[in-house]
């Protein structure tokens, strides 16, 4: 009775495994670069961790994939192949595929694809193919580059002839370097098993200068109760002709397009995955908590007998358990917070990649790559980014030959990086290309009808132009491959996430985009404002600014609407009081205050009483135990333990608009 | 005890306008004293808003309001007592807790019909104590009928919508 699962591990062979396929894609490109060994045992390593872990895990599709790429980097490793680019490719599209085989893995489809078994085949032949390194680092292992296969399946009766396999393996390993694999698909269950029989079978890879007829002789004794075959290493894995012609095509676009469509759902289903947390942040937290504990302790003895001498010791307490909690809180939060490298990590290979399908020569710079945001932030902000990086070797960098005539270097430099400034994260991508083209932006602003002319227009205008929706790069730098993915999705994507995109771009030197992020979604800064007697937060990047009006300022509009004069546009009037039903809250728009707010690109006012404070407010849900509430996006908690609710301003809007139109 | 413990269970009573109302005790975690609460938006009348409960935001329903009895002024045996359902909490305002019984299944009695005061979709049987009668709650269903809340409070935005146009 087998009752222990091991579908329970499968999440963390999946994420572990993922992680490894990173390190290796990460080495293999570091190597493609010119690495050194170390390199190499860090990929073989990560493979072989794989196929490990596929074999045990019952994934023997990509336990066989792997143990191909394991032989061949086993090779490189041992010096007895070099590595060159070809090698660099392969492997790079074995991660490809192995990252589409977990995909499907988790999604409980069947592992193995064409791509997959091309891939293998093209593997095992770069295995049979070895191509020596240098002459002086074979003089190290002088057999190397000769040898041959052995197939040896003994019958199941051999044992009892008193013929040991073990003493046969040892006679080979006399002759030459061996590796012996061996092969237990003939293993019975436990209850058919018949211990004095055989059931293993080996696969011998024999090195070295042994003749054919040393190793028959090895095998003298058994010939008849064994299958046997032997072949020479080179030709091990006979690759039969027409395959090889369709797997040398077929595959590089095969491949790589079926594992880049493949890799996108994956990602999102693993929302609900797991963080990583670094050991010292939970021994942080691990000490915060014992001085918390601490000083409760400490406090607990007042409540025992308190005199007011100690009243002094009391305040000290009370403000040793406030710092406490405050940086109990602060390394909480940190817990969520994982560092931008494990998104700019994909960027190498994507760079990469595209520079060498675009013919451009692109240098990329990482820098701060430790720098940390929330993990929500973190999954959300990859696809924006990885749009702007295409943008940039696409549209940005210019072909080599166009760099020279422009006298730059023929590298272009992409750099990536990412800091802190204030209670935000920017990140900043920028490129030493040619700039936005002014000329055809303005004309396609024009034929689109968003501006006049562009006259007078700066240069930061102008970028904003490239924001709009429908403004689709493809159309404004006609000469290059559009990809089509418009401007507007990606700062919609940052704007989601409380953030903000700005470009800045100077002709013939390049552009920059900087993301502003906040540093977390759970904790958002608002204004606690007072509507009759009740809180309601509202959050400062929405609000605009707050002014307080004239009660003839506001123009009443047929169906009751209100509207008032805000910068030379009219705004329309939500009275929180009436939306969220409260009793004895100001009604006359003189007595209170109008913040106005915006979100979406329109703006609203919001009338009330008056506003209390500023706060920073942890964001709780309400859906959790309740319900969705039309206008509110959650609820937090005042200082004083009570419970106030945080108004949604893109909801209002929502709101506003659907009353508009009913 | 005679009986098995698979067929009884543990009823938490409370006072509710001179009846008494019995709660699984299962479902109830914990009892604490009336603290005002916040008041949320377009909620259903008997929804008295939401609580603070060690940082989750929970809501608090007046079971007097939701048996369409009349509202008593709070006091000091107004107990909020906090419920646990299929993973939501929320808290039910009673009169008073009272005791603990011990219920065992064959001495639940299906509730008859009685027209109009009570609803007795929210009961699931009821049993009796001595001289006394204890109507056994349906705790699932107290805060559970989500589509007839939505319902409700759409029907009140649509209410709203009127009356602005």
């Amino acid at each position: 009775m087998s009752s222990i699962s091991v579908t329970q591990f499968h999440q963390v062979f999946f994420e572990e495994s993922l992680e490894g396929l990173d390190a290796m894609e990460a080495a293999l490109l570091a190597l493609d670069e010119g690495g050194d060994a170390e390199l190499v045992h860090s990929i073989f390593r990560a493979a072989h961790s794989i196929k490990g872990g596929s074999a045990t895990f019952g994934f023997p599709d990509m336990a066989a994939l792997t143990h191909e790429a394991e032989s061949l980097l086993d090779q490189v490793r041992d010096g007895r192949r070099a590595i060159d680019k070809s090698i660099v490719e392969l492997m790079l599209r074995t991660v490809d595929c192995l990252r589409g085989m977990f995909d499907r893995a988790q999604s409980g489809q069947p592992l193995a694809d064409a791509d997959s078994e091309n891939l293998k085949r093209q593997l095992a032949t770069a295995v049979g193919h070895e191509t020596p390194v240098a002459a002086t680092r074979l003089a190290a292992k002088p057999a190397a580059g000769r040898g041959w296969i052995i197939q040896f399946r003994p019958h199941a009766g051999m044992l009892a002839g008193g013929n040991d396999p073990l003493r046969l393996l040892r006679e080979l390993a006399a002759l030459g370097q061996l590796v012996v694999e061996a092969q237990l698909d003939r293993v019975p269950t436990l209850d058919a098993l018949d211990p004095c029989e055989c059931h293993l079978a080996w696969r011998i890879e024999l090195t070295g200068a042994a003749g054919q007829d040393a190793i028959k002789t090895v095998f003298e004794w058994v010939e008849d109760e064994c299958d046997l075959s032997i072949e020479p290493l080179v030709a091990a894995v006979p690759p039969p002709a027409p395959a090889v012609a369709a797997v040398a095509a077929a595959p590089a676009a095969g491949a790589g397009g079926a594992a880049g469509t493949a890799r996108g759902p994956a990602a999102s289903s693993n929302d609900a995955g797991s963080v990583r947390v670094a050991i010292d942040k939970i021994d942080g937290l691990i000490d915060l908590v014992g001085e918390l504990v601490i000083t409760q302790a400490m406090l607990d003895q007042f409540r025992e007998d308190f005199d007011p001498s100690q009243l002094a010791m009391l305040q000290h307490g009370l403000a040793q358990l406030a710092r406490h909690t405050r940086a109990l809180q602060e390394s909480v939060m940190g817990v969520r917070m994982l560092p931008i490298g494990s998104v700019f990590n994909r960027f190498p290979r994507l760079v990469r990649d595209l520079s060498q399908k675009l013919g451009k020569q692109v240098k990329l710079d990482l820098v701060g790559e430790h720098t940390e945001l929330d993990k929500t932030v973190l999954e959300k902000i990859g696809d924006p980014l990885v749009h702007l990086v295409r943008n940039a070797i696409d549209h940005g960098l210019e072909t080599p030959e166009k760099r020279r005539a422009a006298g730059k270097q023929e590298m272009g430099t992409l750099r990536l990086e990412a800091f802190h400034r204030g209670g935000s994260i920017v990140v900043e991508i920028s490129d030493d290309g040619a700039g936005l083209n002014r000329e055809a932006i303005i004309a396609k602003a024009v034929q689109k009808g968003l501006i006049k002319s562009g006259e007078g227009l700066s240069d930061e205008a102008v970028g904003e132009l490239i924001f709009q929706p429908g403004f689709s790069t493809a159309a404004v730098t006609t000469d290059l491959s559009g990809r089509g993915v418009g401007m507007d999705v990606v700062r919609r994507n940052v704007v989601d996430l409380g953030g903000n995109v700005a470009i800045k771009s100077r002709a013939g030197q390049g552009t920059s985009f900087t993301i502003t992020l906040p540093l977390t979604l759970a904790i958002i800064d608002g204004l606690r404002a007072a509507v009759g007697g009740e809180c309601y937060i509202v959050p400062l990047v929405s609000i605009v600014e707050s002014v307080q009006l004239r009660a003839d300022a506001i123009r009443s509009v047929t169906g009751g609407g209100e509207l008032f004069r805000f910068r030379g546009e009219y705004l329309p009037i939500v009275r929180l009081h009436q939306q969220f039903g409260c009793a004895d809250a100001r009604q006359q728009i003189d007595q209170g205050l109008v913040i106005v707010a915006e979100a979406d690109g329109t703006q609203i006012g919001l009338f009330v009483d008056e506003l209390v404070g500023q706060q920073q407010a942890v964001v709780k849900s309400l859906e959790a135990n309740y319900r969705r509430v039309d206008g509110i996006s959650g609820a937090t908690i005042l200082a004083d333990g009570s419970v106030a609710l945080i108004v949604d301003v893109a909801g209002l809007i929502r709101l506003q608009s659907r009353r508009k139109a009913a | 005890m005679r009986r098995n413990m698979s067929d009884q269970a543990q009823y938490l009573t409370v006072n509710l306008a001179h009846e008494e109302y019995g709660v699984d005790i299962l479902a109830v975690r914990e009892i604490r004293g009336w603290t005002p609460v916040t008041r949320i938006p377009q909620s259903p009348h008997y929804v008295l808003g939401v609580l603070n409960l060690r940082g989750a935001i929970v809501p608090v329903i007046d079971l007097r309001l939701r048996f369409g009895l009349s509202r008593e002024e709070y006091n000091a045996t107004t107990v909020t007592v906090i419920i646990t359902v299929a993973g939501r909490q929320f808290g039910v305002v009673v009169d008073a807790v009272s005791d603990v019984l011990d219920v065992a299944s064959d001495a639940i009695r299906p509730v008859p019909d009685m027209g109009t005061t009570v609803d007795t979709e929210y009961l699931k049987g009821l049993t009796s104590v001595g001289d006394r009668m204890v109507l056994l709650l349906d705790a699932d269903k107290l805060l559970q009928p989500q589509d007839a809340q939505m319902l409700e409070a759409a029907l009140d935005a649509a209410g709203q919508v009127k009356a602005v146009a």
